[in-house]
């Protein structure tokens, strides 16, 4: 009996292992959004380079991408020249400049160039905090009526759109046009 | 050419090891004396292969050879000379380099330092080793390989290193880190041939209390160096964040806490056998699902390495083997019968046990704080995160249970006590104790706070104590400075490193409970008064570094009595990643620290500027080198060279026999 008492370290550390095991599988940047087919909150922010103030109105209207960028992001820049390819094909895309600074997002759109209809500038995070986010970058879609339909944390390529993203977007696109 | 070579020598050092975990094991169940007295051989060679493969990739990284991979992403010509070389061990692949180096360091050392052991018991030992290195170096070659090129198109430049560890702090932290989460396998390769050999008398714990308690004190520096990094290169203050990579280390130090103290009992008193074991192996154990945690990205965390899932899969299987096959053995072969030995409920024995009950809970409770985000997720319960408010809640009371324990320990006898003694022994210490306790927030002239009236009646209470018992050691002798040297430097150790848990808990509490800090706007002119200095915004000014453009606010610090002082946090951006990176700029003092961090430009002229007034944060640091220190120096004392020698004369005997 007291022989039996000492296979007790060996039994939670097998239960230890599958559970680690199980841990390998799981993805921990997959953050689920707490807005996820809710509306995107309201919101009025100054847009970029543009005397003007935009609201949750300025953006909806037809499924769209919002993606989440700074400056000081470095996944941001590798994450640019996608998103460009995206709009050149016609993909909606507006930007959220997220705690950043106005003349460094301006110079930056410059040189790299502007994948964006419009970017909004958040530069305490407010919008940022009210939509849950968890740092630079983060893409969004929204369909055509200011819906939250996806959130990806992290760098958005042409694996995560090809995968995850464009079904939906085409999904949407395709009710769009049943529905108009 | 010198990368392949680099290559070339970590094969060989995997062959040695390979050799080293199979032929000494073989010969010692054979009873073969050539394969046994191969193991030191081996272990050196092996070693000495590791030490050439790390200079390789070194000599790459100091000679800007953006060819191999490795150095083309995290390094950078304009990247100072001690960086370029610290640089090795800021990714994945060079720190698991060190870490075999390290581990291959232990080995040698335990062949060299250990020849008055019985050959059967060494050889096991340096077997368990090579077996252990069989793993990393086959994880290295297989999934981490530092040596990929990056042919043909070779970089002209490098993407630098992660600016948060270009820093001297991080030049020195994962090494000494390394020195005691490695040092453990010393410990564990001994309870593995002790539960081989099926010699389990405290002869065991003899031989590996020295390793163990020096292990124990790298492992404790590792982790203050870590925190002061983490203080002053974050930017934010804060010198503990419960953050998974920081409760990592920290497991294996609560668990080696435990076994330090168990071991002392074994040796001493030949008790707790079976639990001494399985302490040793829990604590290495800890250390690889430590190395698991960092390395395979199961956990979300601010300084995890890049994680990829065949990584994982390596480590986790490697973790089920040795994990697995010890405490396997341990569950065949570990004593289950209860000793004979008895010790009264008063006695030095119980109080040795309470502090193994604090500790493992404590290594539990922080393991399972740290796991349960992945439980939950695997459960399919959501997204959850652990943070300091669960740690702090189950952690802090748990020290303050262990520290009334701790005054009584050092005075204690051995097999039995009686209250009677301890009270008129203890009362004194224990009066004052509370007495200062009292005096203590007009004496601070702060207000009155329980948790730092608490702490500094405990830490007095410890410290106190330990007064009295060295008087009480002391007062048979002849005088005082005779019995001050009569006592053995182990006993100085054990004072040193209690000292210092004193001193740690005084700062991490009054830290806690009288920082004050505050973000706000400020310009240059401006100036803002908190705990008695008062901040002036002098001016702001660009400053240039090797590899950086920096803005500087410059502030002057005033206080009434004393000579104003400057101090300068920087906004740095780094060319080559364009990464931003805070600078903070720290007066630091015995009693207290001023800190200031830039935050966010405003504006034209005004920025962020976060203010902070820290009492007594060095302590913790400081207490934290004591216990270092206490760990090195009951490892110096002469008993242990004199017990392995007689300890080995009189088992050589044994030995050969049924083994």
């Amino acid at each position: 009996m007291a022989r039996l008492n000492l296979f007790l370290p060996l039994v939670l550390f097998v239960a230890l292992v599958l559970l680690l095991a199980r841990g390998l599988k799981l993805d921990p940047q997959v953050l689920p959004s707490a807005l996820i087919d809710k509306p995107m909150p309201q919101f009025r922010l100054p847009a970029l380079g543009a005397d003007k103030l935009l609201s949750r109105e300025s953006i909806i209207g037809e499924p769209v991408l919002l993606n989440v960028w700074a400056t000081w992001c470095i996944s941001c820049r590798v994450e640019h020249p996608w998103l460009q390819r995206l709009a050149a094909v016609g993909v909606p895309i507006v930007g959220l400049n997220y705690k950043d600074q106005e003349q460094a997002a301006l110079d930056w759109l410059q040189q790299l160039g502007d994948p964006y209809r419009l970017t909004i500038v958040d530069a305490e995070g407010s919008l940022g905090l009210d939509l849950g986010v968890y740092g630079a970058p983060e893409t969004y879609l929204l369909d055509a009526g200011g819906v939250v339909r996806y959130r990806h944390t992290g760098i958005f390529d042409e694996v995560v759109w090809r995968q995850r993203i464009e079904p939906l977007y085409r999904q949407m696109l395709a009710a769009a046009a049943a529905g108009g | 050419m010198i990368p392949e070579l680099g290559h070339l020598a970590l094969i060989i050092a995997l062959c040695m090891a390979l050799s080293l975990a199979l032929l000494p094991l073989w010969g010692s169940w054979r009873n073969h004396y050539h394969a046994m007295s191969m193991a030191p051989s081996l272990a050196l060679g092996m070693c000495v292969f590791t030490a050439l493969s790390f200079t390789a990739l070194a000599l790459a990284f100091v000679g800007d050879d953006f060819s191999v991979a490795l150095v083309a992403n995290h390094s950078n010509r304009l990247l100072p000379g001690a960086f370029k070389f610290s640089a090795v061990w800021g990714n994945h692949e060079g720190s698991l380099l060190l870490w075999v180096l390290v581990l291959s360091l232990w080995t040698s050392a335990v062949a060299l330092f250990s020849t008055q052991l019985p050959l059967p018991v060494l050889a096991r030992v340096l077997s368990v080793m090579g077996f252990i290195s069989v793993g990393f170096l086959l994880f290295s070659l297989f999934t981490s390989n530092p040596f990929l090129r990056t042919l043909p198109a070779i970089p002209t430049e490098g993407n630098d290193l992660n600016p948060l560890l270009q820093d001297i702090g991080l030049v020195i932290h994962p090494p000494v880190l390394y020195m005691g989460y490695v040092g453990f396998s010393v410990a564990f390769a001994f309870a593995i041939a002790a539960l081989l050999g099926g010699r389990l008398d405290a002869s065991w714990a003899r031989w590996s209390r020295p390793w163990t308690n020096t292990a124990w004190a790298f492992l404790s520096l590792g982790i203050m160096l870590g925190s002061w990094w983490a203080y002053y290169e974050l930017g934010w203050g804060g010198w503990w964040f419960w953050d998974p990579v920081e409760n990592a280390s920290f497991m294996p130090w609560l668990a080696g806490t435990a076994l330090v103290h168990s071991l002392a009992v074994t040796e001493k008193r030949g008790l707790f056998k079976s639990w001494t074991l399985l302490l040793a192996i829990l604590t290495f154990s800890l250390s690889l699902l430590g190395t698991f945690l960092v390395r395979s990205g199961v956990l979300t965390s601010v300084h995890a390495f890049a994680s990829d899932p065949s990584r994982g899969v390596f480590i986790l299987l490697f973790l089920a083997l040795v994990v697995g096959g010890s405490l396997t053995l341990y569950a065949l072969r570990a004593p289950a019968l209860q000793s004979r030995i008895r010790f009264a409920v008063l006695s030095r024995e119980s109080l040795l046990l309470f502090n193994n009950l604090v500790f493992l809970v404590a290594t539990l409770t922080v393991l399972f704080g740290t796991l349960f985000p992945l439980l939950m997720d695997a459960l399919g319960q959501g997204k959850y995160s652990v943070g300091p408010p669960y740690f702090n809640i189950v952690f802090l009371p748990l020290m303050a249970v262990a520290m009334p324990m701790m005054g009584l320990g050092p005075i204690s006898r051995w097999k039995q006590d009686s209250a009677q003694r301890w009270r008129r022994e203890l009362l004194l210490p224990m009066a004052a104790a509370l007495v200062v306790g009292a005096l203590f927030p007009s004496l601070y002239q702060g207000s009155f706070n329980p948790a730092a009236t608490l702490a500094v009646v405990l830490s007095s209470w410890l410290l106190l104590s330990m007064l009295k018992d060295c008087f009480v050691r002391t007062r048979s002798a002849r005088g005082f400075i005779a019995g001050v040297r009569r006592q053995p430097l182990g006993y100085y150790g054990m004072m040193c490193a209690h000292l210092g848990f004193a001193v740690c808990v005084l700062g991490v509490v009054l830290t806690s409970q009288y920082a004050v800090e505050k973000d706000l706007k400020m310009s240059p002119g401006e100036q803002f008064e908190l705990a008695g200095y008062r901040f002036q915004f002098d001016e702001l000014a660009a400053v240039e570094g090797p590899n950086y453009l920096a803005e500087e606010g410059r502030f002057s610090v005033h206080r009434e009595g004393l000579p104003p002082f400057k101090l300068s946090p920087q906004k740095r951006r780094y060319l080559a990643s364009g990464q931003i990176m805070t600078e903070a700029a720290i007066d630091a003092g015995v009693f207290r620290d001023i800190f200031i961090a830039l935050g966010e430009p405003i504006g034209e002229h005004a920025w962020a500027v976060r203010l902070h007034y820290k009492p007594f944060v060095r302590w913790i640091w400081g207490g934290a080198i004591l216990i270092a220190f206490g760990g090195f120096l009951s490892v110096t004392d002469r008993r242990y060279r004199r017990a392995v020698r007689s300890g080995a004369s009189a088992s050589v005997l044994v030995e050969h026999g049924p083994a």
